[in-house]
């Protein structure tokens, strides 16, 4: 059983800068969770403090049945794969692929093997006698995948692996990626803030926030139920809109139904409006209102509108092409089941 | 256009010539000079063309030794002048690979405190230790042997600057790729670090081989016997200012012969040298 446990898992660093505070995150073996986030919110952290790069300040690790707190990172069996990929530059692709094995005094023969093996795998095998500096960034990427891969770890540590790449590539090693770790059935935690990777790479879904667990979950749960404003702001491109809503209500805003009392965040995703014309309805939300800007992607089309007239702004995503025009005015309708309530002042989902 | 070009580029080539004549001048006629023998030096007409004495001089100087002030052969003196500057060298290398490597990599109590020890001993050169250092070295019944000739010389805060200076470029992420493949720290010191200060290392040698050859004042204060004599202090003793006697045929070639290595070590190390002072290979 290869599984992950972190038991609130805390860190302070030297300067009194608290970067994780009491995270649980339960892995089952052979699942793949990614931590996703802004900028500083700890998710490098608390993946280096299951590495062991990092001193764990509160808490307790555990990888498979051991506790690992006070194990170095070569006696944890775990790979890691870095932004940078961290190859070692005056080694050949080979040797950077063996040396961890090496260093374990694993047989030649077997070294060979399993290095063949990986670059068979990864496509890599006609660049084994090359160094590092003479990769393409895609080729680099594979080769520490490579590394990773060869040592046969219990679990797979990735730190933002494709933000070094360009587009196109990024799509392209996802996907690898996704079906490298199903084909290995290796538990895997993978950093990243790229929302879409995040949603498409994970079976445990964690956002992280100043250090802490906003939610965690399958990634359509966090999709269809986001327990707060920033996770409901974090998750799906464009985000959802987050309308707060004042005491005497929004003008050209109606709803059917309020749930609770007190002030409100009412959230709606752009893909789930309909236009239709002024005037119809009534619907379990209804806005006029006002396209100032239009975005049009091919696939789909993003309409920047106003609520009423001059209120906040909402996007509202149609498919395909589009006819309408900046100016017009319309009517945005959404039915009860996609709409969102939020505690206006803590940002909680409100139960419904 | 294609003229400015060519003007262009003449106007350095020019520049680089007249300074390479400049430079190579004085180093011809020393050459010349020792190859034509004592009496058409002494007359004060030596011609501008090589003479005939080339192989007479050389071999003289470098197997028998000259006839006045210094009887050592000039190859001993060379022997102990390579074995000076290749201990000082390679002893600046080690230690100063081994201090910046504690210096950037290890958290140790006044870590920074002796960073900055070594840093001060900039401002220390041999000169100015000179006495207390001579103190110690005599102290320890090292006057005249090779230990007392290089050790005192080796301590090197440039060198430590230097190398700390480029392991702070080497990524973190280096560092910690090799603990997740299980090296040590000497095990990381030996497979990755040793590997990638190639370059400076070359450069640094370049430099310190220089240094320790050309060495004058301690060489001067430390030997006194002929046989451990360098060849710097050698060529010095060749000329006797007092009476007219000195062997300026020898003296040149001597001259020559001192050139030598450091120009062989900077040709060998050539490639290497440039790499490592403008760029890294990362
Ligand atoms: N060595 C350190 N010493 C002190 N504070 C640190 C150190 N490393 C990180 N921090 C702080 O800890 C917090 C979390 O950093 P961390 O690197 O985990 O963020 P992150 O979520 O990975 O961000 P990014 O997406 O930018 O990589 C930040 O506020 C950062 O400033
Ligand atoms: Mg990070």
């Amino acid at each position: 059983m290869n599984n992950v446990q972190l038991r609130q898992v805390g860190k302070v660093y030297a300067g009194g800068v608290e970067a994780v505070r009491a995270i649980s995150i339960d892995i089952p073996d052979g699942k793949f969770c990614v931590l996703v986030g802004p900028s500083g919110c700890g998710k490098s952290t608390l993946l280096r403090m299951v590495a062991g790069l990092e001193t764990i300040s509160s808490g307790e690790i555990v990888i498979g049945d051991r506790r690992v707190n006070d194990l170095d990172p070569s006696e944890r069996d775990i790979a890691m794969v870095f932004q940078n990929y961290a190859l070692y530059p005056h080694m050949s692709v080979y040797d950077n692929m063996a040396y961890g094995l090496r260093n374990r005094r694993t047989p030649k023969a077997e070294i060979e093997e399993r290095v063949q093996e990986a670059a068979r795998i990864l496509e890599i095998g006609h660049l084994l006698d090359r160094k590092p500096r003479a990769l393409s960034g895609g080729q680099r990427q594979r080769v520490a995948m490579g590394r990773a891969i060869v040592r046969k770890p219990r679990v797979f540590l990735f730190d933002e692996p494709l933000s070094n790449l360009d587009a196109k590539l990024r799509i392209q090693m996802r996907v690898e990626i996704k079906k490298l770790q199903r084909a290995l059935g290796i538990t895997s935690i993978y950093v990243t803030h790229d929302q879409l990777e995040a949603m498409t790479l994970a079976d445990i879904l964690v956002v992280m926030n100043k250090g802490k667990v906003e939610q965690m979950g399958p990634p359509l749960t966090l999709y269809e139920r986001p327990a707060t404003t920033f996770v409901a702001g974090f998750i799906g491109a464009p985000p959802m809109n987050l309308v707060p809503l004042p005491e005497g209500g929004l003008p050209g805003l109606k709803l059917a139904k309020v749930p609770g009392s007190g002030r409100l965040t009412l959230g709606i995703r752009p893909e789930h409006f309909e236009l239709t014309a002024p005037g119809t309805g009534p619907h379990a939300l209804d806005i006029d209102v006002t396209v100032s800007a239009i975005e049009a992607v091919g696939s789909e089309t993003f309409l920047y509108c106003a609520v009423g007239g001059n209120g906040p702004e909402i996007i509202v995503r149609v498919a395909g092409k589009s006819e309408i025009e900046a100016g017009a005015t319309l009517r945005a309708v959404a039915e009860a089941k996609n709409l969102h309530f939020f505690d206006d002042e803590t940002g909680v989902r409100i139960a419904d | 256009m294609v003229e400015r070009r060519s003007i262009l580029d003449f106007i350095p080539h020019l520049v680089l010539l007249l300074g390479i004549v400049i430079l190579a001048f004085p180093v011809y006629v020393a050459f010349v000079a020792s190859t034509w023998d004592a009496a058409t030096i002494a007359n004060g007409h030596m011609p501008l063309r090589p003479g005939p004495h080339f192989l007479e001089n050389y071999y003289k100087l470098l197997f028998v030794g000259t006839g006045s002030s210094t009887r050592e052969p000039v190859g001993v003196m060379m022997l102990n002048s390579l074995v000076m500057a290749m201990s000082i060298a390679l002893g600046k290398i080690a230690i100063s690979l081994i201090s910046a490597f504690a210096v950037v990599y290890f958290r140790f109590p006044f870590r920074m405190a002796a960073f900055w020890t070594i840093f001060v001993t900039l401002m220390l050169p041999v000169e100015v230790r000179i006495y207390p250092t001579y103190k110690i070295v005599a102290d320890l019944n090292l006057l005249d042997t090779y230990a007392g000739l290089t050790i005192p010389l080796i301590a090197s805060a440039t060198a430590t600057l230097l190398f700390r200076q480029f392991f702070m470029t080497v990524p973190d992420e280096l560092v910690e790729a090799s603990r997740i493949d299980g090296a040590g720290p000497m095990k990381f010191f030996f497979d990755t670090l040793l590997p990638l200060s190639i370059t400076s290392i070359a450069a640094m040698f370049v430099i310190q081989f220089i240094y320790g050859w050309n060495q004058y004042l301690w060489p001067l204060l430390i030997t006194t016997r002929d046989d451990m004599q360098t060849i710097v202090i050698g060529i010095k003793k060749m000329i006797v200012t007092q009476d007219a006697l000195t062997e300026w045929q020898l003296a040149m070639a001597t001259a020559i012969l001192a050139m030598l290595p450091p120009v062989l070590v900077v040709i060998v190390m050539q490639k290497l040298f440039v790499k490592g002072l403008v760029e890294t290979e990362k």
